[in-house]
């Protein structure tokens, strides 16, 4: 577990400071290192060593304190209301961490203790999500942060706000020989620079707390994004000087009040809405709060327009009468406006791409169609990562926040409704209520096709799990892999937890850690937690289903378990047919089976109550109540589900 | 691990254009309905081997984006158990016209794809809807 496989030397320093034992080498090198001075005499690492009246010597540090600069660190971070960090241990953050735990009484935050910097991350991003605001994450110095790079990149593609604390030893002298030069860096957040919003290495703890509240800040305003603050390890550790004590406060945290979008855009925007004959609006990442999903459905009934839903947050109820997320290509090649609320990709939506026997594109939308641009994320954009996809050719461009920018195209939608206008929309209101019934019972009967199947059709894979949850005051909180999205189109989903989105990035590895994360975030609301796990997903860091049963994080796990990477199958299939060389092989370096995985026995290891593998789908309702049971007892569970690919 | 963020990476900017929202693919849903045929459009097939086309729909990866009972899912339409008609279906497989990817001859031969057919038109049809508590 320990990172350091060498002396430390902090330590040994400190050691010799508090006990007065004789500055000698217990391993190789390290008195030598310690003093310019030669060690007086060097004993065997078993010998007893008699103390010296004189020590500590002058050149030995003393750094014993009852008040360390990580109590003040950790003041800060209570100050800001983090209510927990995630961390795997690291001896660069091994100041904050005692402060945390001991000054801190490991409360607000409390500290989380996982088994991998991609699940610390990751957790911290899907609680973000539920919770509306951030909890802190640990990484250790370079090697930490490593690991947790690509959760960052999710989170900042999935523009959440996280706030990473970094570990690192600026000073080159107090460094302990061997690891800890390795997991130091001149400049700790370059290496993540290009997908986090903003980064400081505070030189004092006043300049800490500064920094920190406008991390917070930051992070917290649309679009969010992670934020990194660097902390020094002598600034953990060493004792609060008597010359910073008096300019040790907290300043003031005042959150900025969202971008909202011009005021003539939003007029000519509700004009064209208005006016328009099939407007449709498309939204991704819109509802950051309940209150964005609110607005939406009221600018969706004030219009009678179709929504369609893309799934970045929970933006719209599924079984609104006006949710055409099932109808998406029809109703754009029918629009003459489209209005893109936080869209990742407005070109990927108005536009269709052929990946076949040649790369082709061609507009989904008929000329003449106004599109209509309100997201964040044209205020902040970044060259190196290619995230923001291709260039949309709209008509309005609103660089605002959606859900800021909702309630004044209501106001001016409003305004701008004639009475004549409102009855022709009431008319085309009932046109889609009568086409969205009938699309939820042809649904229905499509679930129904392989409904017996061994392994397991998705669609009852998801009927199954929702006929044990949806009495419960559910949550999914995450749904690796691909289920086809019949959850999606079965379930009904009303409120704004009951969905978070994705990884954003589509980094593999999210599904599990994001899962806890969002269960975490729900647990003292006594909401069930809920998550469908894709098999690829799990196998990326699994330690976090130890930080579950570790921390009495109820959920309740479906494991998606089709033994494959299919999408990467799928491609490699393509380009075995493209090159003529056929698809038999497709399988080598894409499948998980050889042995197959057995992901009951492997969570049971780690204390989480399992059942499975099933593949018989008549088992399969009566292990999922017995698996809700646990759950409800405050406690993670897991079925492993053989199911179909998709 | 790069390679494998790479494919992952591409194929999601491949599947926004045939996953337009969180729910059916669009592209899947417009082809289900053409998908399926009546009985009486299937009597000039071939017999083939309904056994033998059952493994070759696993082997040739069909199942990938159709399911291994190739009821359909979000990679591609549902195939059975009301298949395309036999010509329609053997033009397609060699050239098609929306994602899938194409399979010549060299890769599938067309007593295969007999045999493929002929399973499709073994599936049987899925139980009534109505009779399923859960999907009520």
């Amino acid at each position: 577990m320990a990172k350091n496989g060498s002396v430390d030397r902090r330590d040994f320093l400190k050691s010799a400071a508090v006990t007065g034992a004789a500055l000698v080498g217990g391993a190789a090198g390290v008195g030598a290192q310690a003093t310019p001075q030669a060690p007086a005499a060097v004993a065997p690492a078993s010998a007893p060593v008699a103390p010296r009246e004189n020590d500590p010597s002058p050149e030995v540090d003393i750094v014993t304190t009852d008040r360390p600069g990580g109590d003040f660190m950790v003041d800060v971070l209570k100050a800001l209301n983090l209510e927990y960090v995630a961390a795997n241990p690291g001896s660069s953050f091994r100041g904050i961490h005692e402060s945390i735990i001991n000054y801190g009484n490991n409360t607000a935050p409390e500290f989380i203790t996982c088994c991998h910097e991609e699940s610390s991350v990751a957790m911290s991003h899907a609680y973000a999500k539920v919770e509306g605001k951030p909890m802190a994450v640990l990484v250790h110095g370079t090697v930490g942060l490593q690991h947790a790079a690509m959760a960052i990149y999710n989170a900042y593609c999935d523009r959440v706000p996280l706030i990473v604390l970094a570990g690192n030893t600026l000073d080159a002298t107090m460094r302990r020989p061997g690891v800890e030069w390795a997991h130091s860096v001149q400049d700790a957040a370059a290496m993540v620079r290009d997908y986090i919003k903003w980064d400081d290495l505070p030189w004092s703890l006043p300049h800490f707390a500064e920094s920190t509240v406008r991390a917070y800040k930051i992070a917290m305003t649309p679009p969010m994004m992670p934020v990194m603050i660097v902390l020094d390890g002598g600034l953990q550790e060493d004792p609060i000087s008597e010359e910073v004590k008096p300019r040790l406060r907290i300043p003031k945290l005042t959150l900025t009040a969202p971008p909202q979008g011009d005021s003539g855009a939003v007029a000519e925007a509700a004009r064209l809405l208005v006016n328009a004959q099939n407007p449709v609006i498309v939204a991704d990442r819109v509802a950051r709060t309940p209150a964005g999903m609110t607005r939406l459905v009221e600018l969706a009934e004030l219009l009678q327009a179709p929504v369609i839903d893309q799934g970045g947050r929970m933006n719209f109820p599924s079984q609104h009468s006006l949710n055409m997320s099932n109808g998406g290509r029809a109703l754009l090649a029918n629009a003459d406006v489209v209005v893109g609320l936080e869209l990742t990709d407005f070109w990927g939506t108005v536009d269709s791409f052929r990946d076949s026997l040649i790369r082709s594109s061609r507009p989904l939308t008929k000329p003449g169609t106004k599109l209509i641009s309100i997201s964040a994320g044209d205020l902040y954009m970044k060259g190196n990562y290619q995230d923001f996809q291709r260039y949309p050719e709209v008509d309005i461009a609103m660089a605002a926040d959606s859900e800021a920018t909702l309630p004044s195209l209501i106001e001016a939608v409003k305004r701008a409704l004639t009475a004549d206008r409102k009855t022709a929309l009431e008319a085309r209101g009932k046109r889609y209520a009568e086409q969205r019934a009938n699309a939820l019972d042809r649904t229905r009967a499509d679930a129904a096709y392989a409904w017996d199947a061994s392994p397991i059709s998705t669609a009852r894979l998801t009927a199954e799990l929702y006929n044990v949850i949806r009495n419960e005051d559910w949550s999914l909180v995450s749904a690796s892999g691909n289920t086809s999205n019949w959850e999606r189109r079965l379930w009904k989903f009303d409120k704004h937890y009951q969905w978070i989105g994705g990884s954003g990035g589509a980094g593999v590895g999210y599904g599990a850690p994001a899962a806890v994360g969002g269960a975490l975030a729900n647990k003292k609301h006594g909401r069930l937690s809920v998550t469908i796990q894709g098999d690829g997903d799990f196998m990326y860091a699994p330690g976090v289903w130890w930080t579950a049963a570790h921390h009495k994080i109820p959920l309740l796990a479906v494991m998606h378990n089709n033994r494959a990477y299919h999408q990467e199958v799928m491609h490699v299939q393509r380009m075995g047919n493209r090159h003529n060389r056929g698809v038999t092989r497709a399988h080598i370096g894409t499948t998980l089976e050889d042995p197959f995985i057995n992901y009951a026995q492997i969570v049971k290891g780690m204390g989480v109550y399992s059942e499975g593998p099933i593949s018989n789908p008549n088992e399969l309702g009566a292990a999922l109540k017995r698996a809700l049971d646990v759950v409800k007892k405050g406690e993670p569970a897991l079925v492993d589900v053989v199911t179909q690919p998709r | 691990m790069m390679k494998k963020q790479f494919l992952l990476t591409f194929a999601v900017a491949w599947t926004s254009a045939v996953v337009l929202a969180w729910g059916i693919p669009i592209a899947v849903a417009a082809q289900q309905a053409s998908a399926q045929q009546a009985p009486a459009q299937q009597q000039n097939a071939p017999a083939g081997n309904a056994a033998n086309g059952r493994k070759l729909f696993v082997s040739f990866g069909c199942y990938q984006c159709h399911g291994y009972e190739a009821q359909g899912g979000a990679a591609g339409p549902r195939l059975a158990p009301r298949p395309i008609a036999y010509a329609q279906f053997m033009k397609y497989v060699r050239h098609p016209t929306a994602e899938m990817p194409p399979f010549t001859e060299k890769i599938v031969k067309d007593s295969e794809l007999t045999d493929i057919h002929a399973f499709l038109r073994a599936q049987p049809a899925p139980p009534d809807v109505d009779k399923i508590p859960l999907l009520k």
